[in-house]
Formats: C-alpha cells, sequence, structure tokens
C-alpha cells in the first residue's frame, strides 16, 4: 500500500489549515455562503436535507485497517455511529457539524487520509479495479497508475473549476469491475506489441441524465505521456467544455457534440504542444509508486483445499469468495447489503471488526468497492473459516455478492436534497421479496442498481435491472429499466415503459425476474435473455 | 478604477485594454480577454504586449486559468491580470497558473493573500510559478 513521505504529509496538512481558516472566515460571516461552498465541496463537505453530509477519500478504494479504524471512530465520534460506503469508493457521513469538521480533517490527515476533492467541479477521487493485485486476469496492479494520477490531479491550478465534475477509473484486466467505460476518462493498462505497459484512454462516459458509453481516444499512452495526455484531455475540456447549462456540462456532451474524431484531434494537437513542456513526472516516480504495491509476502506452501462441510460456509464461500492468483489464497468479499438493511452502511462496530480481520487475515489490508461492499484482497484459504465465523458473528456474512439483493442503491430523499424519491426503501422491500437465497441463487448474477434521481448516483443506467425514482405531481414514481452493464459488456438500460408506485415497482422486478426464469437458455444470465429476446416480453409480462 | 494588486516588481499597466478585435486591427500594447475567447490568437504579437487581462466574469468559470498557462507556455512574460471575480480562495491557482496581478472586484488584504500564497510549501505538478514538483524533488531533480 502506497505510504505518504514527508512531502505527501505536508500537502494533507497544509489542507487542513487552510480548511480551518474557511471555516473560521465562514463562521464569521467573511465569506458568503455561495464563495464557502465551492471552497467545501472541494473539501467534501455537502450540505444536505438534514444536516451536512462528509465524504472521505479512499484512493483507489485501498486501505488499511490503521485507517479502516479511523473510519469506525469518526462515525462514533462526529456522526451517529455508522459510515455510508459509496459508488466512488468513498465513504460518507450524513450527521456532520460544520465547526468540527477541521478537527475531523486533522484526525484522518494523521493516518493519511483526507476529504480533498470528493466532491465540486474538479478532478474527483480516483477509482480502480477492487481486486487489484490479487486478481490473475490483470496485466499489472492498476494502483500505481491511480496514484500518480492522484498526485497530478491535486490541487491542480488548471483544473480546479472544471464546467463539471471529473471522473477517472484505472483498471487491468479485461473484466472490468469498476464501470470503466462510464467514467469521465477510463483508463485501461494494457501491454503494446513491444510488452511495455501503457495506457487506453476511453474518454467522455458517464452516467447522469444522458448517460454514455466512453469512446476509445487513444489505444496507447506510453507511461512517460500519461501526466501529458490527461494534462491535453482536460484542457480541451476546460476550455470548449459548455458552461451555460451544468446538465450539458459533463465532457462526454462535449466528446458528443464535437464527435469522438474531433474531440480527438484536438486532444492530439494540445498534447503534441504539452509535450514539450517537460511536465511528466521522472520515470523513477512511477517506479517509486511501484514498489509500495508489491506481492504481500504470502505463504507459498499454503494449502488450496478448502473444507466446505459446514454448508452455510459453503453458501458464502461459493457465492461472495473469488479467485487469487496466488495458490492457496482467496478474494473474501464482504456483502454490505444484509437483506433489509441500508446497502452500503456499516455501523462504527462492524467496521472496527472489518479493520481487525483485515489485520489477522488479510495483510492488513481492506478495499472499497464501488458496488458498495469490503473486500479482504488476500486470505489464506485455510482462514477462511475462521474469517467466515467472525464474520457472521457481525452480521457480515451475509452470501449475495452480485445477486439481486446486493443492490446499489444512492441515499435518495431520505438524505439527498436533490433527490426525487426514496431509494432506500424500494432497495429494502426488494431484498425482503427476495429474502430466500434459494431463490436469488436461482436467479443468478443480476445486478439491480436504484438511483432516486436523475443523476444517477446509484447507478440505475448500468443496471441489469435499473430503477429510477422520479416525482410525478408530487408522487414517488419508480421507472423499471432492463439491460444495462457497468462491466466489459457495457451497455445502458432501457426503460419499459410507464412508472410504478412503491409496491408497484417490487412487484414489476417480480414479474422481470420470473419472465427470465421462463426464457433463459442454458447459463445465460439476467442480461443474457434480455439481450436474446428483447424488451417484448418483458412488456408484455409487465403492462398487459 | 478598481485596486491593482500585483506580484510584480514593475508597476501595474495603467493602459486601459482593448478587446483582441481591437489589438489585432491595431496598435494597442494591453488587452483583454472574455471568457470563451482563444488566447491563442494573440500568440503571435506576444512581443508587443505589456498586459493582457483575463476575464473571471464568475469565480467558478475556470476558462481564465487555461488562458493564463497557454501564454506562459507560449513564452510571455509580461503582467498577466486576473479581472472580475477574483477571491482570495483563488489567488493560489491563479498565481501557479501564471497570473502575476489581480484585479478584484472586491478588495484583497495583502496579510491574507500572502498567507494563502504560503500555505503550501509543496506541489504535486508543475505549472507555470517555477516552483519544482515533489515528483521532481523526490528524485533529487
Amino acid at each position: 500500500m502506497y505510504k505518504y513521505d514527508q512531502y505527501d504529509q505536508s500537502i494533507v496538512d497544509a489542507r487542513v489549515a487552510e480548511f480551518r481558516d474557511q471555516v473560521e472566515r465562514r463562521l464569521a460571516g467573511e465569506i458568503t455562503e455561495d464563495q464557502f461552498k465551492p471552497l467545501r465541496l472541494q473539501n467534501g463537505l455537502y450540505l444536505q436535507l438534514h444536516a451536512y453530509m462528509l465524504r472521505v477519500a479512499i484512493p483507489y478504494g485501498t486501505l488499511n485497517s490503521k485507517q479502516m479504524k479511523m473510519l469506525a471512530h469518526i462515525a462514533r465520534k462526529y456522526d451517529r455511529d455508522y459510515g455510508h460506503f459509496t459508488t466512488r469508493q468513498n465513504i460518507q457521513y450524513n450527521w456532520i457539524q460544520l465547526d468540527q469538521t477541521p478537527d475531523l480533517l486533522e484526525e484522518l490527515a494523521s493516518v493519511e487520509m483526507h476529504a480533498i476533492q470528493t466532491s465540486g467541479n474538479c478532478i474527483r477521487n480516483i477509482s480502480s479495479d477492487q481486486y487489484a493485485g490479487a486478481a490473475a486476469d490483470e496485466v499489472a496492479d492498476p494502483r500505481p497508475w491511480a496514484e500518480l494520477l492522484r498526485q497530478w490531479s491535486t490541487f491542480h491550478p488548471e483544473f480546479a473549476h472544471l464546467p463539471r465534475k471529473f471522473k477517472f477509473a484505472v483498471i487491468a484486466s479485461e473484466e472490468d469491475r469498476a464501470a470503466m467505460r462510464l467514467h469521465d476518462i477510463g483508463i485501461q493498462l494494457v501491454h503494446n506489441d513491444a510488452g511495455e505497459l501503457g495506457a487506453r484512454f476511453f474518454v467522455g462516459g458517464g452516467m447522469g441524465r444522458t448517460p454514455m458509453i466512453g469512446p476509445m481516444v487513444r489505444d496507447f499512452v506510453p507511461a512517460d505521456d500519461l501526466v501529458s495526455y490527461a494534462e491535453a484531455c482536460l484542457r480541451v475540456y476546460n476550455r470548449y467544455g459548455r458552461r451555460d447549462n451544468k446538465y450539458k456540462a459533463r465532457i462526454k456532451i462535449l466528446v458528443h457534440e464535437l464527435g469522438k474524431d474531433e474531440y480527438t484531434r484536438q486532444v492530439e494537437e494540445e498534447f503534441k504542444h504539452i509535450k514539450t513542456l517537460n511536465l511528466d513526472p521522472p520515470k523513477a516516480e512511477l517506479e517509486r509508486i511501484t514498489t509500495f504495491f508489491q506481492d504481500p509476502d504470502y505463504d507459498l506452501s499454503a494449502s488450496d483445499d478448502l473444507d466446505l462441510s459446514d454448508p452455510d460456509f459453503a453458501v458464502w464461500v461459493n457465492q461472495n469468495v473469488k479467485a487469487h492468483k496466488q495458490t492457496g489464497y482467496a478474494i473474501a468479499n464482504i456483502s454490505l447489503k444484509p437483506i433489509g438493511g441500508i446497502p452500503g452502511d456499516a455501523s462504527s462496530a462492524q467496521i472496527d471488526v472489518m479493520a481487525d480481520l483485515a489485520k489477522d487475515y488479510s495483510f492488513d489490508e481492506l478495499r472499497v468497492t464501488h458496488a458498495q461492499n469490503i473486500v479482504l484482497p488476500h486470505v489464506k484459504k485455510s482462514d477462511l473459516y475462521a474469517l467466515w465465523q467472525k464474520l457472521d458473528e457481525a452480521e457480515l456474512a451475509t452470501p449475495n455478492l452480485d445477486l439481486i439483493s446486493d443492490m446499489i442503491a444512492c441515499p435518495g430523499l431520505d438524505y439527498c436534497s436533490l433527490a426525487n424519491a426514496r431509494s432506500i426503501p424500494v432497495a429494502q422491500k426488494i431484498a425482503t421479496r427476495f429474502a430466500d437465497v434459494g431463490k436469488q441463487k436461482e436467479l443468478g448474477e443480476l445486478k439491480l442498481k436504484i438511483s432516486g434521481c436523475i443523476n444517477a448516483c446509484g447507478h440505475h443506467h448500468a443496471g441489469h435491472i435499473g430503477i429510477l425514482g422520479v416525482d410525478r405531481k408530487g408522487v414517488e414514481n419508480y421507472q423499471l429499466s432492463l439491460g444495462g452493464s457497468g462491466a466489459e459488456d457495457v451497455s445502458l438500460a432501457k426503460i419499459t415503459g410507464p412508472g410504478f408506485d412503491e409496491d408497484g415497482i417490487v412487484d414489476a422486478v417480480e414479474k422481470a425476474t420470473n419472465v427470465y426464469l421462463e426464457q433463459r437458455e442454458g447459463d445465460e444470465r439476467f442480461v443474457d435473455t434480455y439481450r436474446r429476446v428483447g424488451m417484448a416480453p418483458f412488456k408484455e409480462a409487465l403492462y398487459d | 478604477m478598481t485596486d491593482i494588486f500585483s506580484l510584480r516588481d514593475d508597476t501595474p499597466v495603467s493602459e486601459l485594454p482593448v478587446s483582441i478585435e481591437e489589438f489585432l486591427g491595431g496598435n494597442a500594447t494591453a488587452v483583454r480577454i472574455e471568457v470563451g475567447e482563444d488566447t491563442r490568437q494573440l500568440l503571435p504579437y506576444l512581443d508587443r504586449i505589456a498586459l493582457v487581462e483575463v476575464s473571471f466574469p464568475a469565480f467558478t468559470d475556470g476558462r481564465g486559468y487555461s488562458a493564463a498557462r497557454i501564454l506562459r507556455e507560449a513564452g510571455y512574460n509580461a503582467e498577466l491580470r486576473a479581472q472580475g471575480d477574483v477571491l482570495l480562495d483563488q489567488i493560489r491557482y491563479m498565481h501557479r497558473c501564471g497570473f502575476d496581478s489581480f484585479a478584484p472586484e472586491k478588495p484583497l488584504k495583502a496579510d491574507q493573500v500572502d498567507a494563502v500564497l504560503k500555505r503550501f510549501d509543496a506541489v504535486y505538478q508543475s505549472s507555470m510559478d517555477g516552483q519544482n514538483p515533489v515528483w521532481n524533488l523526490r528524485h533529487g531533480g
């Protein structure tokens, strides 16, 4: 894992001091709320329906047990004893007092954490593959590249006031576990013919009210050009991205309106110029960062055998444990989606438990996933049973990874000032309807995603089943869509037709799954069947 | 006229800047760039310019940062002024992009500007203020 040196620490410490000064000036009335807003936003502090919400960055979703413990401590001391893990691989606290935020940030800084650029119209936290460093299918660990981009983008002076927010994802596998092509810039690490590692750039993806799949603008950017190329992509956007309408201000609209070819031409021209300025870091810097992401000290004689005689353990292993690149090890997923719970929420006590388990069983490392779960990336197979028992005691052993109850849901109208409808109760009702694990397993991989408004924080466009909450004449109404995916088979879901009320949407989801069960062939997943048979049979079942 | 807050050693240019259009058709030495205008139109004439004023109609409109960088990257080294909604908390970014004079709508306090500019003694990326980024410092550069 990356460790701060004196420079990283001084920058984060200076930021805490700066924010303390900004909060003091705000509380003293020296700056207006309008002037303070972008400052607090670039520090992850939102004003929500009931209180301030603080979003803490977890760069590329990786953290250690000490940091995880700090997140529990903050939940206990500054919030109401829980935190909410988000689709940006971050954590949010919903009940924060403005005057306490400088102290909170100071505590975070003591464990090499911050809330820098977790909101606002700037480059946000860089996301990545939650299995980085553990997956057998990656060409390299993507996190050194993500860390380099984190540093480059932190307080970037030219790109602090972009037309709109800007999100990067970096992956290094053909299998996309990070919804890479639904980011403003998606990067896939690949080898070129000479065997060198480089970055494939996809620009202009995104969800929101106009979802787009990012087209590829360059198939290979060498490591030495990474920063210059990113600067060029951002500069063209900063200069020409729309600022007249915030709903058309994301880079996806610019790329779409210019066309991929013209956008690419402008980027390449800008890149040719920027490359002459000698802005790229020395080669040794990426090498330095990479040394922090070496394999942990695996027990090379660890056995690959696993005793599955306990049937409940076997169900959990079968669903939540994934193959590791190292013989004798496994990747353990901790579901934060208990039936009837709030997707992504964890209590301070649970966060502490996960921290302890990471220390005891996973080389002190945890990951947050964009699907709002936690991963222990390097668990010895012989430790899995003990791990599972402890998770079970803490109500963290729900065996539903990638099943219908493993939903992504935004905070919705229960918390969010932008929402039109509640997401959480719908998620809870659907999970309860499908509570039986056998029934869920029968449905297989089924990614259900719920957003409480058109901004799509709940990724409904990328759901095999997507649900969008809207306000229809003062009544919450839910639109159903089918066929989306945020994975390597990326696609955007299509709306089935008129929306449903809160109970109606739960019935509609069940009807859609029944159509799948009737129509499926072989080992097709829900989304495969939908793609083969099309919308018609689903519409018929839903509306006739 | 608004007070000019300058970080330069010379006196701020007092000539009233003209529009790009007027500049291109005449002999003015001070020119103003509005948001959305292409700064690169000025590049052939940098030798004769004593002042470029870049408009910030709202501090949230960050196009002026790119305008400043483009001028400095092309070797422009005369006065580069940010005018408009220029606030204390944006000064550091502006300075890093190459601005060295400010015409804020609401006056800035010198001691506060000084504190803001000194707050961070390390930066992660190269820009136009000459500050050596940490990725060079880490490797003896």
